[in-house]
């Protein structure tokens, strides 16, 4: 993995950049995320929480971070 | 005796609400959105008296630094959550946001909720018994929001919902109960736990409400829109459990004519 590398993924519906080689772990600790209040879902399919430690971010992934919010 | 003692001596004239094989006390369901502050939320829903209590399913918006997690607010601990479908208008959204919602790891219910029309917010029953079918098998405990059509309730019941939660009137317009027959119908044909959920406004609503002889009633606008949702919180507690139990009494029979408390004989000449 070179430092510099870099891959654009699609998060919460908006193009971001990100360097190379995260998991979605680092990811959700570089948006200081606590997985316990976040469901993952990467391409369509939801990932358990075990899995985010060895699942990595892709170029072209399109990720979605959600939680509960207040509703009726 | 205070209010607490109070609410206990009626409880124990009623039997459990028992959704999905768990029991609860309280036969009000409270919702999680439009609260002007969630410390007026938190006291509402204490105040309240509910168990089980609604969120929904949404993005975290990662540029605003607010706290919108309702879990910051809400001990999953302390309630029992029923995540839902709202803003959903295709049985496979709902079913993609109900999965979600399960994968947040607390329990298999899912207040399902596919609206069919943004101007009445009314539900798209064809699409609803689609979704139901569906998480049904996936081992989900579907609660339907739904029309107060019998028929329709009659077939969630049978794709598997663990509730039926027909509307009082459309979501968010406090307009009571518009149909209480349509109500009363759905809640003698269905086996499974009857919940009227939308349409109450005050707390005679959720009074008349329960005395159709429904299981509960779910709420969200009638305490978040109050001028004082605490205190209304406090009153849907009562009327919650005031209609229960004179549905459970039995009213006398309505009459248009005048009948004496008093006898009418031995009066001095």
């Amino acid at each position: 993995m070179k430092a510099t590398e870099t891959i654009r993924i699609r998060l919460n519906g908006k193009e971001r950049e990100l360097e190379a080689g995260h998991t979605i772990t680092t990811l959700l600790e570089s948006l200081e995320l606590h997985p316990g209040m976040v469901v993952v879902e990467l391409n369509r399919d939801i990932l358990r929480r075990e899995r985010y430690p060895d699942v990595g971010v892709g170029d072209g992934d399109t990720i979605e971070l959600v939680h509960f919010v207040g509703g009726g | 005796m205070d209010s607490q003692a109070v609410l206990d001596a009626a409880r124990a004239l009623d039997g459990q609400l028992t959704l999905g094989g768990v029991d609860f006390t309280s036969r009000l369901i409270v919702g999680t959105g439009k609260y002007s502050t969630n410390d007026i939320m938190m006291d509402a829903i204490r105040a309240s008296g509910a168990e089980m209590v609604t969120v929904a399913v949404r993005r975290i918006d990662l540029d605003r630094t607010k706290e919108e997690a309702i879990l910051h607010h809400l001990d999953p601990t302390e309630f029992f959550l029923l995540a839902n479908t709202a803003g959903c208008y295709t049985a496979e959204d709902a079913i993609r946001y109900a999965r979600l919602a399960r994968a947040a790891g607390f329990n298999e219910f899912v207040k399902l909720e596919v609206i069919g029309d943004e101007a009445t917010l009314l539900p798209d029953v064809q699409a609803t018994l689609e979704a139901a079918g569906v998480l049904a098998k996936e081992g989900f405990k579907v609660m339907a929001y739904t029309n107060d059509d019998l028929i329709m309730a009659l077939r969630l019941e049978d794709a598997g919902c663990v509730a039926v939660m027909p509307l009082a009137s459309p979501i968010g317009s406090g307009l009571g109960v518009v149909n209480p027959y349509f109500i009363r119908e759905i809640k003698r044909r269905l086996s499974v736990p009857v919940i009227v959920d939308a349409g109450v406004g005050t707390a005679s609503d959720a009074c008349v409400t329960m005395e159709q002889g429904v299981d509960g009633v779910l709420m969200n606008t009638a305490l978040a829109a109050a001028d004082d949702p605490v205190r209304m919180a406090h009153a849907m507690k009562y009327s919650i459990v005031a209609g229960r139990l004179a549905y459970l009494a039995g009213r006398m029979p309505a009459r248009e004519i005048a009948v004496p408390s008093s006898p009418t004989r031995g009066m001095l000449d």
